[in-house]
């Protein structure tokens, strides 16, 4: 008998288990292995998700169980899609996503780029930079309204410094105008550091010996920075761009925390308004087509951000 | 050998009483909101412990989050809470939804009577469908949203000074909503030792309720009515009446002109820490909170008054109260219904009026000493004279949102007019109903 791990476990295997096993095929076997997991996930994700689409269809509501549930067709979706109260939600949600994006990018890639520099202290600025993303969207939220309270906060009294203005004379939070940035303002400060994280992975892979050979052929520092390190560390950042992306289209925690999505409904996320009426206003069937809809918007639009980040990675 | 058996015998006979005793001894849970009543109603509870061996565990929570968590828990048949001390707007959708009790045939075999409690908080707590008699709750807790304000400021010779100068008037509590607005405009920005104060604190939060409750509190006081016809579901007319458009757009002057910087989102909380922290010269909250604001040592005693919410075309004041009701899910029905059994009796109530709860009980609020009992007893009884509450409709939550959303965007984020505002509210409100098949 040899001595192969393979022997040894059919050896211990108990006799009326290899006598059942024994008929079986590799592919069946195979299949008793996968089956759990396939059966978990139609469970969570498959029935549920079929379940919302028939739901989507229908007048129910979750709280009124007794309640005669009659198919209305595509009404509910009809409803959603020529509301215009949901199309301000989602030009807020808009807004928020490529700001958010945008400055989220362009710091955590500065920053990642002045890690990947080696200077004294370089591990402690790391853990400095990244702490924010450390903590709970919750305390972030409620920590973030105290400095952006008008008469006490400190983010008030910062900009006083520089511009001169009172402090009391402006509202982060409770100004139309200033409300869907001061939400961008924390996201942006909690969420930079991933993206930093991610940005500096894709320097550090970068191999030194190319810089090397640029330095030989007497490229400038801009050059090799446009010629080498944007085009190698570009998949690192699209891929940040989709975490950020897919995480901010449904962000809630911290916007609830911040503005409960006032003043009036300026910084209502989608996310906020599907929670109003799905768990709140109970308008079961309405909220699932508007979960639908969320859904195919966020399928669709990150299917074709993964084609492309696919493309810059063949390259 | 005789003091043997004697011992024998009334040790069995205590065990067995004893025993008796732990067995019909239940654990029962009363959900209710967190605030200052919660805590009385813990200590006056400690005496139906004692007498009737049941145990009492409590399940309070936020304000903010109250009516989400507890009708997530009845709609979901949960059977955390045995007892319900909820909103008078839940009426509706706990007895269409089977969440609560019936109590009519309790009453009738407990020999209580509706007739013991005031009118108004037996209609608004305890009925439904709306004023007929089919009872789902004991009115638990009368309240109604009223004033407060810095009794000191307003005696003090110099501001009353330059406050006749200011108006030509003497400086006093309101006798009308303009008057209030007046005083509140007034204090605004003013120094007051050698800091800067404000009108008023409104409530304007955007989440739950509080921006409905603090305009409602403008809108009754001119007139507004939910439907022309009661029952007809007619808004066109009541909602936006002109009466209504005034209302409103008193309130969204009153935010800007006459509150703190920054109480965008503010309710009861904020209310509460804007007075105590010196901030405003007067400010909206329910009545369940002036107790405990009577006895704060910084801005209570000689230093606060309170007044009923001031008329302008009427008197008319917010609602606030609940009523008690038995969880039809719980399994303990039994001894739920002995708590409400004990509840309604007057000495209980009377203590529950002397510990810091509102009794809406007749034998309290009749009592020849009662408006003295407290400075704030007066303006209660006259509050709750002119209450009128918001839909208690089954589908609450729906019109209650919609409202939030339309009266949050005017006054608020400035958007649009008064007139729109309203108008919008009837179309979301039209559209809830039509849903609900009543139109």
């Amino acid at each position: 008998m040899s001595d192969k791990s393979i022997d040894r476990v059919a050896a211990a295997t108990p006799a009326p288990v290899a006598r059942k096993i024994r008929g079986l095929s590799d592919r069946a076997i195979a299949w008793i292995f996968v089956a759990p997991t396939i059966f978990l996930l139609l469970a969570i994700n498959i029935f549920p998700l079929i379940w919302t689409i028939q739901l989507s269809f229908t007048n129910y509501k979750a709280n009124r169980i007794g309640r005669e549930v009659k198919n209305i067709g595509l009404r509910n979706y009809e409803r959603i899609l020529t509301d215009s109260d949901i199309w301000l939600n989602m030009q807020a949600t808009a807004h928020f996503l490529f700001w958010t994006i945008f400055f989220q990018v362009l710091i955590g890639f500065t920053l990642a780029w002045l890690i990947n520099k080696k200077f004294k202290g370089n591990d402690l600025w790391t853990t400095i930079i990244v702490l924010p993303m450390m903590l709970s969207p919750a305390v972030v939220g409620n920590f973030w309204k105290f400095l952006y309270q008008p008469q006490i906060g400190l983010f008030n009294y910062i900009v006083t410094w520089f511009t001169g203005a009172e402090p009391s004379s402006f509202e982060m939070l409770g100004s139309v105008d200033l409300a869907p940035w001061s939400i961008v303002i924390v996201d942006t400060w909690m969420w930079t550091p991933f993206v930093m994280l991610i940005c500096l992975a894709g320097l550090r892979s970068i191999p030194d010996y190319i810089y090397e050979a640029a330095e030989i052929d007497r490229a400038s520092k801009l050059r090799q920075f446009f010629t080498i390190t944007i085009p190698m560390v570009l998949p690192f950042l699209m891929l940040a761009v989709l975490f950020r992306g897919i995480e901010n289209f449904k962000m809630f925690d911290l916007v609830v925390q911040l503005t409960g999505g006032g003043p009036g409904s300026t910084t209502e996320l989608t996310s906020i308004n599907l929670k109003r009426e799905a768990f709140e206003k109970w308008r079961t069937g309405y909220a699932s087509a508007y979960a639908i809809i969320l859904f195919v918007t966020v399928f669709g639009l990150a299917s074709i951000y993964v084609k492309a980040l696919n493309k810059v990675k063949e390259r | 050998m005789k003091h043997l058996k004697l011992a024998t015998v009334s040790a069995l006979t205590l065990s067995a009483a004893s025993f008796g005793s732990a067995a019909s001894a239940e654990d029962l849970t009363l959900c209710w909101a967190a605030w200052d009543p919660a805590n009385a109603l813990v200590e006056l509870s400690k005496e139906f412990e004692a007498e009737s061996g049941h145990t009492m565990n409590f399940e309070f929570i936020p304000w903010p989050n109250f009516a989400d968590r507890m009708l997530n828990e009845l709609n979901s048949g949960g059977k955390l809470c045995d007892l319900l001390i909820g909103d008078s707007q839940w009426i509706g959708g706990g007895a269409e939804n089977g969440h609560y009790v019936k109590l009519n045939d309790f009453f009738d075999s407990a020999g209580i009577s509706m007739d013991d409690f005031a009118p108004a908080t037996v209609y608004a707590y305890s009925t439904w469908p709306k004023g007929t008699p089919n009872y789902y709750a004991l009115p638990a807790m009368g309240d109604a949203n009223g004033w407060f304000y810095r009794k000191d400021w307003f005696t003090d010779p110099e501001i009353m000074a330059a406050f006749k100068d200011a108006t030509g008037r003497e400086l006093g509590e309101p006798k009308t909503q303009k008057e209030m607005l007046e005083i509140a405009q007034f204090f605004q920005g003013r120094e007051i030792d050698g800091k800067t104060v404000y009108g008023a604190s409104i409530f304007t939060e955007r989440g739950s309720e509080g921006i409905t409750m603090g305009v409602t509190s403008a809108l009754y006081p001119w007139g507004f009515k939910y439907e022309n016809t009661p029952g007809s579901y007619d808004m066109e007319g009541a909602v936006n009446s002109p009466e209504a458009v005034e209302a409103l757009e008193f309130y969204k002057e009153f935010y800007k002109t006459a509150t703190p910087p920054g109480y965008t989102n503010s309710y009861m909380g904020e209310s509460l820490d804007a007075f105590k922290s010196g901030q405003v010269a007067m400010a909206m909250n329910w009545f369940a909170f002036f107790p405990g604001l009577y006895a704060d040592p910084n801005t209570g005693g000689d230093k606060i008054d309170f007044f009923v919410n001031p008329p302008q075309n009427q008197a008319g004041s917010t609602l606030g109260g609940q009523g008690i009701s038995v969880v039809s899910y719980s399994d303990k029905q039994d001894a739920a219904l002995e708590y409400i059994k004990w509840f309604a009796n007057p000495e209980v109530q009377a203590k529950w009026w002397s510990v810091g709860g509102y009794s809406a009980h007749n034998s309290v609020l009749q009592d020849p000493g009662f408006k003295d009992s407290a400075p704030f007893a007066g303006d209660f009884l006259e509050a709750m004279d002119a209450v009128q509450d918001f839909w208690q409709e089954p589908a609450y939550a729906e019109l209650l949102l919609a409202m939030q959303k339309r009266i949050h965007d005017y006054v608020v984020a400035d958007q649009g007019t008064a007139q729109e505002a309203l108008d919008k509210l009837i179309e979301d409100w039209t559209e809830v109903f039509e849903d609900e098949g009543k139109l």
